[in-house]
């Protein structure tokens, strides 16, 4: 090593077998249990500098690129070529306004962000990476709350600014629809990336519950898709209320609601910022049990 | 300064680690010995507070590792080279873990320049060859600059000039007072690096004790004696000299004599007085490698079936003493071992010290009963690469 020992060695402590645990120890004082000082400063480490190591591992890997790419390109391709169809048909939007159109984009682009969500930590998990995360950081809530930050807002932000823009474009291809109202606005971006973000986040949680790339993938997708595509084929009248719950309830009639517009199929439902609430609460819900999974379980 | 007290790890039926129980000093070298799958890692995981034990508790400095305040600038630990994201750079992977410690950007700088990794600090690591991986842990591990460092296998892949750099590196670290504890199956590494001794087999203590004294306990020093090779009947006039003055004689396979119990001095006295002429007298140490053999042998998982020998394990009678042999670098793997003395002339060994580790080559010519004939013995068979654990 080519760090010398510093002179400050000389108030260490000797080399003991038996060392009485030390509480409280600062920079400049000796570590616990031993003679040797490290001459770089030592200072407490806080959430900031997790959050700045997760900052640094999901801009450096190429996985984060390819989805958010591919949402990108979905989210724009998809809501201009359907706002397009429109504009070059016959057919009215009626009383409402050009922003639901961009739905389709978003519901596709949401499997993307739910592939990066698990890919964040499951990924960690299948190198072992992990292992040398958790040894760099004991604090195992800091590392999951600063990888579930950092993830949250960069997908947030991506969506809610991609929604903007495709909202802007479709409002501007589509001139006979209704001016949507600034609420409108607001629920189709900042209530659209909410939403998303917080689907990821669940896909995050999951990915830390089961530590395993493509099995938390394929639930996950499963638990976006599956729902709505049952519920289609309860014709049975016993079943109907289930069928009613599911058509409400599935993460693509949530998302349709952040629109505000009923799914179709399903008279009533949850509508407005009601969808992104529901959300809410499930995904910090799974958050807490990957915590408490995380905390309790060898790496 | 780490501490285990009964330390034990149970996963389901199987327990990995039993009451264990170590200290690892500052100061020196710790070398942490046992066979394949006998709780090295798993201890290892442990002191970093990735497993939780079933019951025992260690610490470092009188800490729990979870509970260690600044962790990564007190402990640095090299567990697995491939625990990296393949897709991300080294020197992003170093700076992630950097900033997750609060240790400044430019000491990732420094330490890629100490592993020698400058060149490729911009590269992937999944294109890194398994040497190269063991330097980025090692930096990762040199990050922190901490007063306790772990190695688990650190030597696995590299190359004899890497291999040099850390032993060299190990004992510059522990020179500097701090906690050195390094795993390996090495032998003939640790006999190079190491100071201390913790060897496990199936997760139970075996031995914790200096190097020197561990070979002194498990093995004896002796004479080689060589007469000349035209004159056979000299030599069995020797042995029996010898023998009467109270040494124990074993004939090797090249016609010299493997002798103990009596100095060089006396020897050349005896041969003296008796008229016979010595071609070759020559005092041997046993090596880290034989004693480490003899401990383990009985608490080897991992045992390849041709093994005719693994029921005929039994104590060596006194004055029975294995073949040693110098410490070669390149002969510590568990593959190799010494070959064992022939069987005309001296006393015969009532039972075969030696069985056959997990690694051994099909065929090996030394597993020979009793009754065999002492042949081929000095060309071991397919040697494996001296420097990779071949079992992975």
């Amino acid at each position: 090593m080519s760090t010398p020992t510093p002179p400050q060695q000389a108030y260490a402590q000797p080399p003991a077998p038996q060392q009485v645990p030390q509480q409280g120890h600062g920079p400049g004082q000796p570590a616990p249990g031993g003679s040797y000082v490290s001459p770089i400063p030592v200072r407490e480490t806080h959430l900031g500098d997790a959050l700045a190591s997760e900052w640094t591992k999901i801009r450096s890997v190429r996985s984060t690129l390819w989805t958010l790419g591919v949402m990108a390109f979905l989210m724009l391709g998809i809501g201009l070529a359907t706002a397009a169809a429109v504009a070059g048909s016959d057919t009215s939007l009626e009383n409402e306004s050009a922003l639901g159109l961009g739905f389709f984009g978003v519901l596709l682009g949401s499997i993307c962000v739910m592939t990066l969500g698990v890919l964040t930590i499951a990924s960690e998990y299948g190198t072992g990476m992990i292992r040398t995360t958790l040894t760099a950081c004991p604090a195992r809530g800091r590392v999951l709350a600063a990888k579930a930050l950092v993830f949250f807002l960069l997908v947030f932000t991506m969506t809610t600014v991609l929604a903007a823009l495709v909202g802007a474009l479709q409002t501007a291809m589509i001139t006979d629809a209704v001016d949507p109202s600034g609420g409108e606005w607001l629920r189709s971006t900042v209530g659209v990336g909410l939403f998303v973000a917080l689907i990821g986040l669940l896909a995050l949680s999951v990915g830390a519950i089961i530590r395993h790339s493509a099995g938390a993938i394929t639930l996950m997708i499963g638990v976006m898709l599956l729902p709505l595509v049952a519920a289609m084929f309860m014709f049975s009248e016993s079943l109907a209320g289930v069928r009613d719950f599911l058509l409400e309830y599935s993460i693509p009639s949530l998302l349709i609601g952040v629109y505000g517009e009923a799914a179709a199929g399903a008279d009533a439902g949850p509508t407005g910022w009601q969808p992104v609430w529901i959300m809410l609460g499930i995904s910090l819900a799974a958050l807490i049990g990957a915590a408490v999974a995380l905390n309790s379980r060898d790496v | 300064m780490i501490e285990a007290v009964g330390l034990t790890k149970r996963y389901g039926a199987r327990t990995a680690v039993h009451n264990l129980s170590f200290q690892v000093r500052p100061g020196a070298v710790t070398g942490f010995l046992g066979p394949n799958g006998s709780g090295k890692s798993t201890t290892m995981r442990m002191i970093l507070g990735l497993d939780t034990p079933s019951a025992g508790a260690v610490t470092i400095g009188g800490h729990p590792y979870r509970r260690l305040p600044n962790a990564p600038r007190q402990v640095g630990a090299l567990l697995d080279a491939k625990a990296v994201h393949g897709g991300r750079s080294a020197r992003n992977h170093l700076l992630c873990l950097a900033q997750l410690s609060g240790i400044p950007a430019r000491r990732v700088d420094e330490v890629l320049g100490v592993v020698g990794l400058q060149a490729v600090a911009k590269k992937r690591s999944k294109g890194f060859s398994l040497g190269m991986g063991q330097r980025l842990g090692i930096a990762a591990a040199l990050l922190g600059d901490p007063q306790v460092l772990l190695f688990d296998e650190p030597v696995n892949g590299l190359d004899p000039e890497g291999i040099l750099w850390v032993r060299n590196l190990m004992k510059s670290l522990a020179a500097e007072g701090r906690t050195v504890f390094v795993s390996s199956h090495l032998m003939s590494e640790m006999a190079l690096t190491a100071d201390h001794l913790i060897v496990i087999g199936r997760g139970q203590l075996l031995a914790d004790t200096s190097i020197s004294q561990f070979i002194s306990q498990n093995s004896s020093d002796f004479a080689r004696v060589r007469t000349p090779d035209t004159e056979p009947a000299l030599r069995e006039k020797l042995g029996t000299v010898l023998g009467g003055a109270g040494g124990q004689v074993l004939p090797e396979p090249d016609g010299a004599l493997r002798v103990t119990g009596l100095p060089l001095p006396r020897i050349s006295d005896l041969a003296h007085e008796a008229g016979i002429r010595l071609w070759e007298l020559s005092p041997h140490q046993a090596s880290l490698e034989e004693a480490y053999m003899r401990m383990t042998q009985g608490a080897v998982d991992y045992r390849s079936t041709d093994d005719k020998l693994a029921g005929f394990d039994q104590p060596l009678p006194p004055g029975a003493q294995p073949p040693p042999q110098l410490p070669v670098p390149g002969q510590g793997q568990p593959g190799w071992y010494p070959p064992p003395p022939p069987q005309q002339g001296g006393p015969v060994p009532a039972g075969r010290p030696y069985g056959i580790p997990a690694q051994a080559p099909a065929g090996q010519p030394y597993g020979a009963p009793v009754q065999a004939p002492a042949a081929p013995v000095a060309a071991p068979a397919p040697q494996p690469h001296p420097y990779r654990e071949d079992s992975r």
